[in-house]
């Protein structure tokens, strides 16, 4: 007699079985990546991402969603690129770390998008989550940065805070406290799909993409359905320069970095 | 008070220096005083306050009102960025604190359950002291993780309270279960304190007047002392007794879960269960020889009541705990050195070279090397403030070894590019101020509790007897219990 074994329902932890094929993912060709950091100036407009300022981000609590991982060898000033750039952020995975150890459920995993969910108004910030993420992804509010008084103008005795106006409607602001991470843009998606059901279709491959994507001048940055097959991202993830990263953890991530060629 | 002039501190020699080294009298089961003095000696050291109580009181008042309300108000109000917590370090020294100070709750009931249990006679006056010492540790450590949250004022989450929308929280998180079994351990602990206390305080309600005798009277519950509440109030703390030690285990488990759970290099230990018992028990003991040696020589009669007997009893306990925490550390690192795992690898290289190798060091040496060198010697157990000083080396060695565990574990990651050294700000003041609040509860204590179990002492005092058999005299004990 045959076993199968059900991925969806093995290796997960209780109530969290999630299906190991995902639906949205991402390609991430490391060959191209030129670290210019436009990626992370795009999800930092379209996600109301604190500026930390200089001090905070020196001593380590930048809120990038994703970041540029840069690898070099020796001190400077004699400094050689070994390794190159690497993206980093949420992998959103499909056997994530970060969602049972939530003592509120403010991590929960989406059934419909097959994504990582970070529920601001629930969380109470133990950072359990941030602790237990391997990737190193997640970033935590530690402090109201959009509202530090000297970031403001007075304006006829009035505080006002031009940077407000660039807000992205459609993403929340975060108030200190709470951890956030990178949704995939899930604003985006959701955006497309109403589109597309308001059309009688389906989203179609291409049709959008997250900040990140849509900012990379080398085209780097593949975004898409993995369980579709002919995808764009799907064939340039099975092009066989594939790899996941930490992939032996068993977080099944849905991001592949292609390798250097 | 004529009679008890001779024990004032005044009187530079301890009791049992008066007596021969054979001398059964310097033991404190063979040194039996009436009734009626015993119990006046432990009232007279709680009304005995002198200018120096107070200003000890004083000072620790205005550094709990300073270092801990004013620091923990202004850190809610400015948020947790005045703490140095960050990324990669996500919890800091908020932490460490909390599971310093469950191992100090932990001496408590294993000085006071397993040794009443196991019926061993040196813990008797003792046992109350180590007591106080679990309910007010437990406290501090409750504060501690409440200074950790991110939203403290939403913290009610946690609890599985009816609302609208159904929400629930995870029993899947370690943190759920750590608040499970830390409630669990307060409830539990202070019961357990409560009834071994209810009958010096139906004595401290017979031998006050005024306020006092309201406040002995309203806690005393009415205790007369007949035979029936005796019986009761036996079968209920042997009850207690039994219960309190399987509860003792699983919060220092559970404690060690939230790190052992997780995914990361150098926390994803099997070991670390026992491990951190055993921690506890190793940083609660030296903290019992502290607190022993403060009271010995700060309190009136208390020369009487602690003896270098028990300075001695405890020294073998510790020396006995640190060979088992010696056994877990050792288990615990050749393991995930030996594993060879490349994030472990750079983490133990960081450990043993890396700009905190100084804290790991002394860790080794206050924990392991020091205990074990010194705590042979007879002379060093039986001497108080020796005895006192070993136990302070551990208690910072123990310190040390929780700030590994927390913050500079958190240094090293799978991720090299996050790699950062934490830097603590705010966290030195609350640290300062829950050291400081434990202190004023237990000083506050002490003048309002006996802190001597007095019919425990005397129900010793009347089991044990010298007997003659052959030439030899030997101690023998009518068993009460």
């Amino acid at each position: 007699m045959q076993m199968t074994v059900d991925l969806n329902r093995v290796g997960a932890k209780g109530a969290i079985a999630e299906a190991a094929e995902g639906k949205w993912g991402m390609s991430i060709d490391r060959d191209l990546c030129t670290g210019c950091q436009a990626c992370v100036a795009a999800c930092a407009m379209e996600n109301n991402i604190s500026f930390v300022g200089e001090e905070d981000a020196g001593y380590g609590r930048t809120q990038h969603w994703i970041r540029i991982e840069r690898f070099w060898e020796g001190a400077y000033p004699n400094v050689k690129i070994a390794g190159g750039y690497q993206p980093m952020m949420c992998q959103q995975c499909g056997h994530a770390p970060c969602e049972p150890v939530c003592p509120v459920f403010a991590t929960p995993h989406s059934d419909a998008e097959q994504l990582n969910l970070q529920v601001y108004n629930r969380c109470i910030g133990t950072r359990y989550c941030a602790n237990n993420c391997p990737y190193q992804a997640r970033s935590f509010n530690w402090r109201d940065y959009h509202t530090m008084p000297e970031r403001g103008n007075m304006v006829n005795g009035k505080l006002v805070f031009p940077l407000h106006n660039q807000f992205n409607p459609d993403v929340t602001v975060r108030r200190r406290g709470v951890m956030e991470k990178c949704t995939f843009c899930i604003q985006r998606i959701h955006k497309a799909q109403d589109k597309a059901k308001s059309e009688g279709r389906e989203v179609m491959d291409g049709e959008f993409a997250p900040a990140c994507a849509q900012a990379c001048p080398a085209d780097a940055i593949t975004f898409g359905r993995i369980d579709h097959k002919d995808s764009l991202v799907s064939q340039r993830s099975n092009e066989g320069r594939g790899v996941k990263h930490l992939e032996d953890l068993n977080t099944l991530p849905r991001v592949t970095y292609l390798k250097e060629g | 008070m004529a009679v008890l002039s001779k024990y004032l501190p005044g009187a530079k020699k301890a009791r049992e220096d008066h007596f021969e080294k054979d001398d059964p009298r310097q033991y404190l089961m063979h040194d039996p005083i009436p009734r009626g003095q015993m119990n006046e000696m432990v009232m007279e050291s709680m009304h005995a306050t002198s200018w120096k109580f107070w200003m000890v009181f004083g000072i620790l008042s205005v550094l709990v009102a300073v270092c801990f309300f004013y620091a923990w108000g202004y850190m809610i109000a400015e948020g947790l960025w005045v703490a140095g917590v960050m990324r990669p370090a996500y919890w800091g020294i908020f932490l460490v604190n909390t599971v310093f100070w469950i191992g100090i709750s932990h001496a408590g009931t294993f000085i006071s359950a397993i040794l009443r249990v196991f019926k061993a006679e040196f813990r008797r006056p003792f046992t109350r002291a180590a007591e106080l010492m679990t309910t007010f540790g437990l406290i501090q450590a409750g504060a501690s993780i409440f200074m950790h949250l991110g939203r403290v004022w939403l913290s009610y989450w946690m609890f599985p309270l009816p609302n609208q929308r159904e929400l629930w929280p995870n029993f899947h998180s370690p943190l759920m279960w750590d608040l499970l079994a830390i409630t669990t351990y307060v409830l539990g602990s202070t019961m357990y304190l409560y009834l071994p206390l209810i009958p010096d305080l139906a004595m401290a309600r017979d031998r006050s007047t005024g306020w006092r005798k309201t406040f002995y009277r309203i806690l005393a519950l009415g205790f007369r002392g007949t035979e029936g509440e005796w019986r009761h109030l036996h079968t209920a703390m042997n009850f207690f007794a039994f219960a309190i030690i399987p509860v003792m285990f699983s919060v220092h488990t559970i404690v060690s879960w939230d790190f052992a759970m997780a995914m990361r290099p150098g926390w994803s230990s099997s070991v670390f269960g026992p491990y951190f018992v055993l921690g506890a028990l190793h940083s609660g003991m030296g903290a019992v020889a502290i607190v022993l040696f403060i009271m010995r020589y700060t309190m009136k009669h208390m020369d009487y009541f602690i003896r270098k007997e028990h300075f001695d009893a405890l020294g073998k306990l510790m020396m006995m705990v640190s060979f088992t925490y010696a056994y877990f550390i050792f288990n615990d690192y050749i393991i995930q050195w030996y594993g060879g795992n490349l994030a472990t690898d750079n983490l133990l290289h960081w450990l043993e070279e890396g700009p905190m190798s100084w804290m790991f060091y002394q860790m080794i040496l206050f924990n392991i090397v020091i205990p074990f060198a010194v705590l042979w010697i007879p002379k060093v157990r039986q001497t108080p403030w020796l005895l006192a000083i070993v136990g302070l080396l551990i208690n910072i060695g123990m310190y040390w070894e929780r700030y590994i565990i927390i913050p500079v574990m958190l240094t090293i990651n799978n991720m090299p590019f996050t790699w950062k050294l934490y830097e603590p700000r705010i966290e030195i003041y609350l640290t300062i101020g829950t050291f400081a609040l434990f202190l004023l509860f237990y000083m506050a204590a002490s003048r309002l509790i006996p802190l001597i179990p007095v019919w425990e002492v005397q129900e010793g005092q009347m089991a044990h007897t010298m007997r003659k058999i052959g030439k030899a005299n030997v101690s023998t004990i009518s068993d009460f219990e």
